[in-house]
């Protein structure tokens, strides 16, 4: 029985418009449009539609429009066509169900209820047009007092990431995506003065020349770690979890391990590059430690050290554990992070709200008294410039973007990243496809979003009377609650709108 | 002077540029639905893509500096305009006797195959190529070439 079979999406083609001349049927690496020998004209079967949108986007008379196909079952709220179709297919299949991308399921969002304050009357607001604004940040360990020699320079400063907009691209490694996608975030952080992460996936020989721009990220695979690696990038990320996947490591099918990808992560051509869920050699808050002084000591103390960790019951606690064993930086994913593979099952219902988590930390940094001595990085689930601002407000020192940052080199968001076959060119090592990204428009359109972002970000710090974002890091005074219980606010340390 | 210079490694094959050519050469003059729906007989692209397997990439005119077209025309109504560099084909004398096309060393010049036999290449719509501004993927440019960097 095939009952998994079914199209998802239907494929509407308006006849009046579609002039047979087979773009569609060239994009589709689903196969879903095909020309008709006997009649000439292109059809199409949604079974393989993965809704990606790549026929829609470049059909010339705009003759395509997908939506979700109209095949309802009972009319039950508990056994939604979702649940259905997932038990039909593991009744087929007996196996984990995979996805991408972040969670879609229906849960609140924390930066969608809280509202940010502006200045009126009794404090003036500032037009970032005419007037500075502020938006340098600096990511590391600060001193507890600074320390300022006869040419006032600062003296034993450790080492600090200098960024211009407090945004950079989050850990996407190169096998989970293309190196055309990694070129575009890398040359767009470079001239925007920000930073892309390389993911577990180690440097690809053509991208040492971004080092400056570059954090190189030390997964529990190891892959592609070695000296030159280390000191390539300007900061050394240790990823201990994801928020798409909290808990457990990451597998690149052998289909995947192209030459490229294979020397990049030095592994066998072909090989499945398995990430064990925990490091072997992390069981303890020690054990981190030492990773983190041997990555010191093989850069010579002059990079910081940064912690990756998925939101999780106890962030708080295992936040502090991370600055007191010698992290500079704490990045925390939310359990909306995206990936390019991941089990349904473990996205959907495994970790925390971003917002939450963050709120928690810095809290927990403060009252213990060491909130400066590790900078503050969260991601998973920023989708435009407000809820960069309210993250700041909440604690943040930076954001990190993953989904957002693909979905301005093209994607649609259509979660079928495990599958190998991206039609933008992103998600994907098939040479025909990632020739579909071309880095110098993509490296444009994710530095135009970041631009776009800054100028909103100084438009709202402007509006609340702030000249640097610095004044509105952890000033949670800015932000206001709606429709939150006591708890939740307790915990974001915000008031409920009104008071 | 302007050419249309391509980057391979960025054609992705959906041949747009194609379809915008024959829509910019039809008599509905650049409506896709009209001239794909009501021309009796559709003009032929004057860019086409060539692929096999991996590879692909539009042939648009290089518009020679030394053209073999020019000099190989019986009736010198195939000329370069001295001033914009182009290479174009005077319809009224053009014999249609296909040398140029022939004589092109990257099949740029084709029948026109509408309404008369006469040979047909690329005018750069009007230094508007409508090949370039529809290519999804910027993998055609249209730019300065230098006389060193010349593609002739």
């Amino acid at each position: 029985m095939g009952f998994s079979k079914k199209a998802k999406f239907k494929v509407e083609r308006d006849r009046d418009r579609c002039i047979d001349c087979g773009v569609c049927v060239r994009q589709c690496a689903n196969e879903v449009h095909y020309l008709d020998e006997e009649t000439k004209e292109v059809k199409c079967n949604a079974t393989a539609c993965v809704n990606c949108q790549r026929c829609v986007e470049l059909c010339p008379t705009g003759a395509l429009a997908i939506s979700v196909a109209p095949q309802q079952y009972t009319n039950s709220d508990s056994w939604s066509v979702d649940h259905m179709r997932a038990i039909q297919i593991q009744a087929e299949s007996g196996g984990i169900l995979l996805t991408g991308m972040g969670s879609d399921r229906v849960m609140p969002s924390y930066f969608d209820r809280m509202m940010l304050n502006a200045s009126q009357v009794t404090n003036p607001s500032i037009d970032p047009l005419r007037e500075p604004m502020e938006l340098r940040t600096f990511l590391g360990r600060k001193p507890p007092k600074l320390e300022l020699n006869a040419h006032g320079e600062p003296q034993n400063v450790p080492p600090q990431l200098e960024i211009e907009v407090p945004i950079m691209f989050s850990a996407m490694s190169f096998g989970s995506i293309s190196l055309n996608a990694i070129t575009s975030l890398a040359t767009a952080a470079t001239e925007e003065n920000t930073f892309y992460n390389t993911g577990e996936g180690g440097l690809h020989k053509d991208l040492f020349k971004y080092g400056k721009n570059t954090i190189t990220q030390v997964a529990s695979g190891r892959f592609g770690v070695n000296i030159d690696y280390l000191q390539a990038g300007a900061a050394i990320e240790i990823k201990i979890g994801q928020g798409a996947k909290p808990g457990i490591g990451g597998h690149l099918p052998g289909e995947k391990v192209g030459a490229d990808v294979a020397q990049t992560r030095m592994i066998p051509l072909g090989s499945d590059a398995i990430s064990p869920a925990p490091h072997h050699d992390i069981y303890s808050i020690e054990d981190l430690a030492q990773l983190i002084y041997s990555l010191k000591e093989a850069t010579e103390y002059m990079k910081p050290i940064s912690v990756k960790i998925a939101a999780v019951h106890n962030v708080a606690a295992i936040a502090s554990g991370i600055a007191r064993a010698g992290a500079d930086i704490i990045a925390i994913d939310g359990y909306r992070g995206g990936t390019g593979a991941t089990p349904l099952r473990t996205r959907d219902h495994v970790g925390l709200p971003i917002e939450l988590a963050l709120a928690a930390v810095d809290t927990r940094l403060r009252e213990e008294g060491i909130r400066q001595e590790i900078s503050l990085v969260v991601g998973g689930g920023i989708r435009h410039s407000a809820d960069v601002v309210k993250a700041i407000a909440l604690g943040a020192d930076a954001v990190y973007i993953g989904t957002a940052a693909l979905i301005a080199l093209g994607c649609h968001v259509c979660q079928k990243c495990y599958t190998g076959k991206c039609n933008w060119g992103i998600a994907t090592q098939t040479p025909t496809l990632v020739k579909r990204l071309n880095p110098e428009v993509g490296a444009r359109r994710a530095a135009n979003l970041l631009r776009a972002w800054k100028h909103e970000i100084k438009e709202m710090l402007g509006g609340m009377g702030i000249n640097a974002l610095e004044s509105l890091r952890g000033n949670r005074l800015m932000l206001r609650g709606v429709g939150m219980t006591d708890s939740e606010l307790r915990i974001l340390g915000i008031k409920a709108a009104g008071e | 002077m302007k050419r249309i210079r391509i980057k391979e490694q960025y054609c992705i094959g959906c041949r747009l540029c194609e379809i915008h050519c024959i829509a910019a050469h039809s008599t509905y003059k650049y409506d896709l639905i009209r001239t794909f729906k009501h021309e009796a007989t559709r003009p032929k692209p004057r860019i086409v893509i060539e692929e096999a397997g991996e590879t692909c990439f539009a042939l648009p005119c290089r518009q020679c500096t030394e053209a073999h077209c020019v000099r190989a025309c019986i009736t010198g109504s195939m000329k370069k305009d001295p001033q914009s560099g182009m290479v174009f084909n005077d319809p009224e004398r053009c014999v249609a006797c296909w040398t140029c096309i022939a004589a092109c060393p990257y099949g740029a010049i084709v029948r026109e195959g509408t309404h008369s036999k006469l040979a047909v290449k690329c005018d750069l719509c009007g230094d508007n190529p409508q090949c370039v501004i529809h290519c999804p993927n910027e993998a055609l440019v249209f730019e300065d070439v230098t006389e060193e960097g010349d593609m002739g």
